[in-house]
């Protein structure tokens, strides 16, 4: 393997893995802090216990987060040395934004949160999550704006006396359509994760707790499975009307990308959606598709079923004469076909799957609903926490396999000089050896996380939020250890 | 090509931001390692835990700004730097990662075994980090070797032919094995010697009853060994590197680490904790003064040679208008950074004690 595929195999694992705590920490911490808001306002203990339950499960998750996080943050630096140069002048505000405006507000209050419940006032103590969970939100904006960057450059020009790309407007950046769509598109992933997460494991805990004839106990989990099915609903909605405009704005900015999520060779009229189809090339995947429906493509790209879809192989040819040969008739163009299409598919199918199941359990778990009813959903529910974070990663792949080769793609309507291919943008000084080295030890390290951290999250599922009693403080301090002058 | 004022303001806000985060970082480090050696038992260490339980991850974020601004404002030193010192950077990460994470894991861990587990784990990852950043720093300030980059050096009557813009990288290891030449290792001797004595003075800031004695006696007995290494790093650095101001540098953080004796000898926690704290911040200035105007020196045989690649401030910089926004951002947000953290550190300035 070459230098340039370990870097960016390091760069998927890992930044595939802070996505796996990433959007439990952004759904979580506004649902944690709801809670502990109705706790406050109504007095009610479940309140109290289910806030203490779940701000657990979101401490676990937070501290990964935020080691993983870092990692990221200095591998442009490690990694991609030639792409920090040529776009740091724009591409290091937004992550310097981000440490300044989100981040230290997110880990100076996490910090008063976990420790000041027995020392500050309850409006104050509450005050400091929803602080963190304004952060947290604050911060996916600026990290998805340098990413949107990549995706579509706009107030930037490259300064031709030294070949680097330099800003023209941080704000222009920050509140581009692209980046706020993908803000919009994330957050409503967030929320669905950590809704159906909610959901799961409260449903599990109504499920066991009625079989077992506990129907008191149980009745403190309700508020929280219709909490998590609420936003979770709300936030499937939302996945989809964004992700919609996201996928109009993409073939507008990144038609190539499109017509890989679709398997499309040449431009057509009037496009047809299909749901399967194999192969590594367009013209494979062309003779092996399944089910398909008229017109959908080109109604999803612009709600005209008749319109026209560009296919790769005459986008290809286009960015050959602009930006030069590129392999052969301009191939080196085309993005990997099956993991965008699939990619692609995966995300939308997970999508559905969850929108359909969060209205479902809403059913379930009305007021009327049966013990049964109210059991089999939460035998269910617990398996369907995976599927909004099979969703993220799958539209994660989408997203950046769709945009290789370039790791800046060109603006065609504005300066498409800023634009970098992805086999340009690595370290010249970081070898393979170092490279094998970093990706086993990160590798190696992630697991063994991942493993611990999968066995403490069970615990404290399973601990459960209402029958133990909840320990004095979110660190779970023993008593005796007090605050003493 | 000299650098105009506004990359030298940006040069010392990346000087404030590292100060900040050894200065407060540097005591989380300095209770890490001091973990097995002063909590004897599990309460001990539960209280030396509590003690910086509630700050330690707003103090790392000194280092994410740190290296977010140096990206945003300084690209090309920002990405030599890191790629340059990939392994060892590598290491520091990891570092960071099992202890910052030890944290919560810890907390979270009921069985006595598995806590004492975690307990090794924040104190060796707290000291290999901190041996990590000082051989990191004194990289820094001494420059690398150009034998160890490049491979096919050709030197001609002592001097490096640099017209050759065909250098062959070395391959990484061999930075890795240089970069822990004497002088790093020596940084990061009277770095895990400072950050000790501030470890053990802010906990004893943050605690009564024995606790606090044994911190006091920690802190005592590390005093003349801080002074020694910390007067012998200072000199070593301000000499070979230094420019003529760092002298004041250096008499600044002589006073500091002379007095430093007496009042951990009087029992003065607050006095010596800030004394402790303005010899890691002058370390820092100390570290930026030596390296300044450069990005990554580059030394062949003692003799800097990074000019010839145009590595200094003023061409590794990001352009006049982003660096005037970035400065009129910081300038709003880091005082009202400073305002909330501090605000934070009251409300935990109460003494821990147990009441066993
Ligand atoms: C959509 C959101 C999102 C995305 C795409 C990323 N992150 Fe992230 N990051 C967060 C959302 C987030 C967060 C929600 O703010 C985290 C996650 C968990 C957490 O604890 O905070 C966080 C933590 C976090 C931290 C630690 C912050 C702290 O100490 O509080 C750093 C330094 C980064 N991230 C940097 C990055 C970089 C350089 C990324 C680009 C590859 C990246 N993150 C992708
Ligand atoms: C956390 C969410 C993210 C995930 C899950 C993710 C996923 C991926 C994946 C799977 C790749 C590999 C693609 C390939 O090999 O072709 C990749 C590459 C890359 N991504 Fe992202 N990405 C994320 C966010 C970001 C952000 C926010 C940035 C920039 C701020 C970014 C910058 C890059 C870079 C520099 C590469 C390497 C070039 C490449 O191989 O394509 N990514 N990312
Ligand atoms: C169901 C209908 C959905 C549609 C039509 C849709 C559409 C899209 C599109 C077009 C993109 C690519 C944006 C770009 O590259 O510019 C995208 C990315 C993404 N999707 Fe979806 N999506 C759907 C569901 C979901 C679900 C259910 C999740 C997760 C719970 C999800 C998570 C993501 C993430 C994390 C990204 C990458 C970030 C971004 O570019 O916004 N999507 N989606």
């Amino acid at each position: 393997m070459s230098a340039l595929d370990l870097a960016r195999w390091q760069f998927a694992i890992t930044s595939l893995y802070h996505f796996v705590f990433v959007p439990l920490t952004i759904g979580l911490a506004p649902l944690v802090a709801v809670m502990q808001t109705l706790w406050l306002r109504t007095g009610a203990d479940h309140w109290r216990r289910l806030t203490d339950f779940f701000g657990k499960i979101f401490l676990l998750n937070f501290a990964i987060g935020v080691v993983t996080g870092i990692v990221q943050e200095f591998q442009f630096g490690m990694n991609w040395s030639a792409y920090s140069v040529f776009v740091g002048d724009v591409f290091g505000a937004p992550l310097a934004l981000e440490a300044m405006i989100a981040f230290f507000i997110e880990s100076v209050f996490i910090g008063v949160w976990m420790f000041g419940r027995k020392i500050l006032s309850p409006g104050l103590h509450l005050a400091s999550i929803w602080l963190v969970a304004i952060a947290v939100n604050l911060s996916a904006w600026f990290i998805l704006a340098a990413n949107s960057f990549m995706q579509h450059p706009v107030g930037t020009h490259v300064n031709s006396a030294n070949g680097r790309a330099e800003l023209d407007s941080v704000w222009t950046m920050l509140t581009s359509s692209t980046a706020l769509l993908t803000v919009g598109h994330t957050m409503a992933a967030a929320g669905l994760t950590a809704g159906l997460l909610v959901a799961g494991v409260g449903g599990w805990w109504l499920s066991k707790l009625l079989r077992e004839k506990r129907t008191e106990e149980a009745s403190g989990y309700r508020p929280a499975v219709r909490l998590g099915l609420g936003v979770a609903l709300t936030a499937a909605c939302l996945v989809i009307v964004s992700g919609h405009s996201q996928g109009q704005l993409m073939v507008a900015d990144q038609p190539m990308k499109m017509a890989a999520a679709e398997g499309l060779c040449q431009t057509t009229d009037g496009a047809s959606f299909s749901v399967a189809a194999f192969g590594d090339t367009c013209e494979e995947m062309a003779d092996t598709t399944f089910i398909e429906i008229p017109g959908l493509a080109s109604f999803l790209a612009t709600n005209d079923a008749t319109d026209t879809l560009a296919g790769v192989n005459d986008l290809a040819a286009a960015q050959a004469a602009a930006y030069g040969a590129y392999g052969l008739n301009g191939s080196g163009y085309i993005p990997p076909m099956a993991a965008t299409y699939w990619s692609f598919r995966a995300m939308i199918g997970l999508g559905l799957i969850a929108l359909l199941f969060a209205a479902r359990g809403l059913w379930c778990t009305r007021t009327k609903a049966t013990a049964a009813e109210q059991i089999r959903f939460g035998q269910i529910a617990p398996w369907l926490i995976p599927a909004p974070y099979l969703a993220s990663l799958a539209g994660w792949m989408f997203t950046e396999f769709g945009r290789a080769p370039w790791i800046v793609v060109p603006n065609t309507s504005a300066d498409s000089a800023v634009r970098m291919l992805i086999e340009e943008a690595a370290s010249p000084f970081v070898d393979g050896f170092a490279l094998t080295t970093s990706l086993v030890l990160f590798t190696a390290v992630y697991g063994a996380l991942a493993a611990i951290w999968f066995r403490l999250v069970r615990r404290a599922v399973l601990g459960g939020a209402l029958d133990a009693e909840p320990p004095a403080s979110e660190s779970s301090e023993p008593d005796h250890l007090v605050f003493a002058y | 090509m000299e650098p105009t004022a506004l990359q030298i303001v940006w040069f010392g806000i990346i000087g404030l931001l590292w100060a900040g985060y050894l200065v407060l970082e540097g005591f989380d480090f300095g209770i890490g390692m001091l973990l097995p050696i002063l909590g004897r038992s599990d309460s001990d260490r539960r209280t030396m835990i509590n003690a910086t339980g509630p700050v330690w991850d707003g103090n790392q974020v000194w280092l994410i700004s740190a290296g977010g601004m140096m990206f945003a404002a300084f690209p090309l030193w920002y990405a030599s730097l890191l790629s340059v010192l990939y392994l060892p950077v590598v290491l520091v990460l990891l570092s960071l990662i099992v202890r910052g994470v030890a944290f919560e894991f810890r907390a979270k861990t009921t069985s006595a075994a598995g806590r004492r587990a975690w307990e090794w784990v924040i104190a060796i990852g707290s000291l290999l980090a901190v041996v990590l950043w000082g051989a990191a720093f004194g990289n820094l300030v001494a420059g690398i070797d150009a034998h160890a980059l490049f491979a096919n050096l050709v030197i001609t009557d002592g001097k490096a032919d640099l017209t050759a813009s065909t250098l062959v990288p070395m391959p990484s290891l061999s930075v890795l094995i240089s970069a822990l030449n004497p002088y790093a290792l020596f940084t990061s001797l009277t770095l895990v010697g400072l950050f000790a004595a501030h470890g053990a003075l802010f906990l004893a800031l943050r605690t009564k009853g024995e606790l606090h004695q044994r911190a006091m006696t920690a802190a005592r007995v590390l005093a003349p060994v801080v002074l020694l290494v910390g007067a012998g790093w200072a000199i070593w650095t301000q000499v070979t590197h230094g420019p003529a101001w760092g002298w004041a540098v250096v008499a600044v953080a002589a006073v500091a680490l002379i007095g430093l004796v007496p009042a951990t000898r009087a029992g003065r926690d607050g006095l010596a904790f800030a004394l402790t704290s303005t010899v890691a911040a002058g370390a820092v200035v100390l570290i930026f003064a030596s390296v300044f105007p450069k990005v990554l020196p580059i030394r062949l045989d003692g003799v800097d040679i990074s000019t010839a690649f145009d590595t200094t401030i003023a061409l590794g910089s990001s352009s006049a208008p982003t660096l005037t926004v970035m400065l009129i951002v910081a300038s709003i947000a880091m005082p009202l950074v400073i305002a909330y953290q501090t605000a934070a550190y009251r409300t935990f300035s109460r003494r821990l004690g147990t009441t066993a």
